[in-house]
C-alpha cells in the first residue's frame, strides 16, 4: 500500500509511466522467486526450473539454489531479469474508502460520535457450519494477530454461531437493536452463499421500515469484489480481512462525524 | 534437563505462588467433584466398549446417555441404570441397548439394594476392560520407546499437519517425521470443539484441520509406528482434548495410544465460551485419564499472548501455568507429563525484546524444573515479510535451546500468510537444525548475571504473578460476598473468570456453551471409571 502511494507521489514525467523491477541498477528488471517442483533433484529438475523461469518472463534466469526435499521434490531459488514492463496508466486499484483505525481510535470515535455501544450481531447462515470467518472477526482471539470485535469496549457483540436460520437472525438483530449485522459464508457449492445472502437481505428489508435496516456486511472467500449492489448488502469483505478493517468500516459507516468524513451511503 | 538453575528466584515467593495456586484451585476441584457431565458419562460408556454411530453419524453413546437422562436422570451416573437394564435382559449387549434406546423401546429404572450393587459390579467389570486397554497401550509405548529410542536432542521438534483428510495427513506426517519431526500434531477441524459429540470413522472433509475420531487416531498411530521403525526413534502423536467432548477424546486418546494431548484448564472457557463448570468437571476426568495413559499434556498459555500484550500480560502466563500445574497434579499427572505452554510473542520492535523473551522463558524453566515446557513460536508479529519471519523464528529457536525448553513447536515463516508450503516446512526444519547444532550446547556458557536485565525481569514477573493470585484468592471472594452477587457462592477463581481477569473475557459460571450438560451428583452416584482411575485398580 505504502509503496503504491510512494509511486504516485513521484513527479509524473512521461518516462516514469513505465517501471521495471529494481535490483541494484535502474531498469535491470531483477527479481527473485522460489518454488518447488515435484521432481527428484537432478539436472533435469534444474532444466525444468529454468524453463519455468523463462516462461514467467525471466531472461536471463539463474538457478542459484536447488535442494532436494525428500526423494520426490526439489526446492529452487531463481534470480533473473524480468522482461515484463509495468505500465502505471493501466494499473487500477480499488482504494479502501475508509481510514484504518486502531482499537483505541475505534472505541473513542464510537464513544464520541454514538454515545452508546455499537451493537454488532454476527452469524453463519443457512447450513454453513464454518464459523471460522465470523469467529476470526468477532472472537477475542481474533485473526492475524489482531483481536476480534469482542475485545472492543465500545462494541456490543452477539455471535449467534453456525447454521442460523434467517428469520432467527432477523429476530435476534431486532431484539439486540443491532447497528450492524455480519454474516459469513464459507460454503459456496452451487452458489449457495449468493442464495443465502439474497434471502437474508430480503428478510431484513421486509422486517425493518425503510432506512432503518441495520448495516448488512457479508464476508467470505468467494464473494465477488464490487457485487454489493447486486446482493443488496452494504459491504463485502474477502479473504484475509482482519477485525480492525471491519471495525474501522463500521465506524466509518455508522458513527456520525467520524473522522473519516463520508457518511453511510444508502444502497 | 537443567542441572542448576540459570536464574535465582526467591524460594519464599515460589512457595507462595504454589500455595496461592492451590488455594485458588482447591474450591474449584471441590465444586467439580460434586458434578458430572454428559461427556464424562459418555466417556465412561466408551471405556465400557460402546462404539459406533447411527446412519446419521450420531454416536451410540450420545443416544444412550440422552435416553437415560430423559428417563431417570444422570445424577446417579449413567452406568448403574444401563447395566441394570442389561442384567434385566433388556438387550444382549451395550450396542443393542443403545440402538433400542434410540427408538425409545427400553425402560430404564434406578435399581436399589442388591440389584444396584449387581449393576455397579457389572459396570465396573466392563469399564475395567477399557482401563486395562489404556494400561496396555501405555506399556506398549514404553516398550516402543525402549526399542526405537527417544529423540537424540531436546527440545523435541513438534510439527503440525492439517489437511482435513486423514489419507492426506498420513503421508505428510510420515514425511515430516523423516525430515526430523519428533512429535506430530494433527490439528482438528475448525468448530470441532463446539460439537457435543465425537464424529465417527475415518474422515476426509475437515475444514482447516482433520476431525478427531477414534478411527483417525488409530490410522495415524499405526502409520507413525511404521515410521518410528524406519527412522529409529519413537514418533509421538498429538491431538486436542478440549472443547465439549474433552473427556471422550481423552478416553479415545488413551485407547489408541496418542502420546500428547492439548489440554488447558481455562482455554475453552475463555476462548470458546464453554461453561466454566462444565470445563473444570470435564477437564478433571480427562486429566485423570491422561495421567493413567502416560500422556503428556500441552497447556495453552500461548493463547493469552495472542490477545494481550506479551510484556504486560507475561504474569498471566505464569499464573495460568501455576493453575494448570495444580489442577494437573490434583488429577494425578506427574511433572514429566506437564507440557506447560508459553510463547515467543513480544513485539520485536521494542528494545531488548529478545532479552525479555529469555527472561520469561527462564522464569518458566526455573519455576517448573521437571516439566517438559512447550515453547510456541511467534504468530502475532509475523507480518507477511517472510524473510524477517524466518529471522524471528531463528531467534525463537535460539531462545528455546538456550533456556532448555522441552517441546519446540516449529515456527513457519509463512505464519498468517498461507498454509505452509512443503518448502516452508523444510526451511523451518533447517532453521531448527542449524540453531540446535550450532548453539545446542551454548546453555553451558550462558549465565545471566544476578542483577542483570534477564534475572531482574524474571523476578518482577513472578512478583506480579503472586500479586494477581493474591487478588484472585482474597479480594475476589471478599468483593463478591460484599456485593452479594450470585457468583459470591462460587469459588473465587470462578468469580475472577467471570470478572474478566484472564484474557479480558468475562465468563460467568452460569453461562456459556454446554451448561445444560452439567448435572449435580446424587449421594448414590457411581462412576466405575473414576473409581478405577482414582484407586489405580485394574478390575
Amino acid at each position: 500500500m505504502t509503496n503504491r502511494k510512494h509511486l504516485r507521489e513521484q513527479p509524473r514525467a512521461a518516462a516514469a509511466q513505465i517501471v521495471r523491477p529494481y535490483g541494484d541498477t535502474t531498469g535491470d528488471g531483477m527479481i527473485q522467486v522460489s518454488f518447488t517442483l515435484p521432481l527428484p533433484c537432478d539436472k533435469l529438475a534444474e532444466g525444468a526450473a529454468l524453463q519455468l523461469a523463462r516462461k514467467m518472463g525471466m531472461d536471463p534466469a539463474l538457478v542459484v539454489h536447488a535442494k532436494a526435499i525428500g526423494p520426490d521434490f526439489t526446492f529452487f531459488v531463481v534470480y533473473g531479469s524480468s522482461n515484463h514492463l509495468v505500465d502505471l496508466d493501466a494499473v487500477h486499484v480499488q482504494e479502501r474508502e475508509f481510514a484504518l483505525l486502531s482499537p483505541k481510535e475505534v472505541n473513542l470515535q464510537i464513544k464520541r460520535g454514538l454515545r452508546r455501544r455499537l451493537v454488532v450481531v454476527g452469524a453463519c447462515i443457512g447450513t454453513d457450519a464454518h464459523t471460522v470467518g465470523i469467529d476470526a472477526i468477532l472472537n477475542i482471539k481474533g485473526f492475524a494477530g489482531e483481536k476480534g470485535l469482542e475485545y472492543y469496549a465500545e462494541m456490543g457483540v452477539v455471535n449467534l454461531g453456525a447454521q442460523v436460520l434467517v428469520p432467527d437472525l432477523v429476530a435476534k438483530a431486532r431484539a439486540a437493536k443491532a447497528d450492524a449485522v455480519l454474516v459469513s459464508q464459507v460454503v459456496t457449492q452451487k452458489d449457495v452463499h449468493i442464495h443465502n445472502v439474497s434471502q437474508m437481505t430480503a428478510a431484513f428489508r421486509e422486517a425493518y421500515p425503510a432506512g432503518k435496516v441495520p448495516l448488512l456486511v457479508v464476508g467470505g472467500p468467494r464473494f465477488e469484489e464490487g457485487s454489493e449492489q447486486r446482493l443488496g448488502v452494504d459491504r463485502i469483505f474477502g479473504r484475509g480481512t482482519t477485525p480492525s478493517e471491519v471495525a474501522s468500516y463500521l465506524v466509518h459507516a455508522l458513527v456520525p462525524d467520524s473522522h473519516t468524513t463520508t457518511r453511510r451511503k444508502a444502497s | 534437563m537443567p542441572s542448576s538453575p540459570l536464574i535465582h528466584l526467591d524460594a519464599g515467593q515460589v512457595r507462595a505462588a504454589r500455595r496461592l495456586a492451590r488455594q485458588a484451585g482447591e474450591p474449584v476441584v471441590r465444586l467439580a467433584t460434586t458434578q458430572t457431565t454428559v461427556s464424562v458419562e459418555r466417556a465412561t460408556l466408551r471405556l465400557a466398549g460402546l462404539r459406533g454411530a447411527d446412519h446419521e453419524g450420531q454416536p451410540w453413546v450420545n443416544h444412550l446417555v440422552d435416553a437415560v437422562r430423559a428417563q431417570v436422570g444422570l445424577q446417579d451416573g449413567v452406568t448403574t441404570p444401563v447395566f441394570d437394564a442389561l442384567r434385566r435382559r433388556a438387550a444382549p449387549d451395550l450396542i443393542t441397548l443403545a440402538q433400542a434406546s434410540a427408538s425409545d423401546s427400553v425402560t430404564f429404572t434406578m435399581p436399589e439394594g442388591k440389584a444396584a450393587q449387581a449393576a455397579q459390579r457389572a459396570a465396573r467389570a466392563a469399564v475395567a476392560v477399557g482401563i486395562r486397554t489404556i494400561d496396555r497401550q501405555r506399556a506398549t509405548r514404553e516398550r516402543l520407546i525402549r526399542r526405537h529410542g527417544d529423540p537424540a536432542q531436546t527440545p523435541w521438534i513438534y510439527l503440525i499437519v492439517a489437511t482435513g483428510d486423514i489419507d492426506e495427513d498420513i503421508p505428510q506426517a510420515q514425511a515430516a517425521a523423516r525430515a526430523g519431526a519428533d512429535v506430530i500434531a494433527v490439528i482438528r477441524s475448525t468448530g470441532q470443539s463446539l460439537l457435543d459429540y465425537v464424529p465417527e470413522g475415518a474422515t476426509h472433509e475437515g475444514f482447516a484441520g482433520t476431525y478427531a475420531t477414534q478411527e483417525n487416531f488409530r490410522l495415524m498411530r499405526a502409520a507413525l509406528d511404521e515410521t518410528s521403525r524406519e527412522v529409529g526413534r519413537y514418533i509421538r502423536l498429538t491431538n486436542y482434548a478440549s472443547g465439549l467432548c474433552m473427556p471422550e477424546i481423552a478416553a479415545l486418546a488413551g485407547l489408541e495410544r496418542l502420546d500428547m494431548m492439548l489440554n488447558d484448564s481455562m482455554y475453552g472457557i475463555l476462548f470458546r465460551d464453554i461453561n466454566p463448570i462444565r470445563t473444570f468437571v470435564d477437564q478433571r476426568f480427562s486429566r485423570q485419564i491422561h495421567a493413567r495413559a502416560g500422556i503428556i499434556i500441552n497447556t495453552g498459555e500461548d493463547n493469552y499472548l495472542t490477545t494481550a500484550d506479551a510484556v504486560e500480560a507475561a504474569h498471566t502466563v505464569t499464573v495460568s501455568q501455576l493453575l494448570n500445574e495444580y489442577f494437573a497434579k490434583e488429577a494425578g499427572l506427574a511433572d514429566w507429563q506437564l507440557g506447560l505452554g508459553h510463547a515467543f510473542e513480544i513485539n520485536p520492535a521494542i528494545p531488548d525484546s529478545f532479552r525479555l523473551e529469555l527472561a520469561h522463558a527462564l522464569l518458566a524453566r526455573t519455576l517448573f524444573p521437571d516439566a517438559p515446557l512447550k515453547w510456541m513460536p511467534p504468530t502475532k508479529h509475523m507480518t507477511g515479510d517472510v524473510f524477517r519471519g524466518y529471522l524471528l523464528d531463528g531467534f525463537f529457536n535460539l531462545a528455546g535451546t538456550l533456556t532448555g525448553q522441552g517441546i519446540l513447536l516449529v515456527g513457519m515463516m509463512t505464519e498468517a500468510v498461507v498454509t505452509p508450503f512443503l518448502s516452508d516446512r523444510d526451511l523451518a526444519l533447517q532453521n531448527v537444525r542449524y540453531v540446535l547444532d550450532a548453539a545446542g550446547g551454548l546453555r553451558e556458557d550462558f549465565h545471566p548475571p544476578r542483577n542483570g536485565v534477564i534475572q531482574t525481569r524474571a523476578r518482577a514477573v513472578l512478583a506480579e504473578a503472586v500479586e494477581l493470585l493474591e487478588r484472585i484468592t482474597t479480594d475476589q471472594g471478599r468483593a463478591g460476598a460484599e456485593r452479594g452477587r450470585a457468583d459470591a457462592a462460587y469459588p473465587p477463581l470462578l468469580a475472577a473468570i467471570a470478572d474478566g481477569t484472564f484474557g479480558l473475557m468475562k465468563r460467568p459460571p452460569d453461562r456459556g456453551k454446554g451448561l445444560d450438560g452439567v448435572v449435580l451428583k446424587a449421594d448414590g452416584y457411581d462412576n466405575p471409571a473414576t473409581t478405577l482411575l482414582e484407586t489405580g485398580a485394574t478390575r
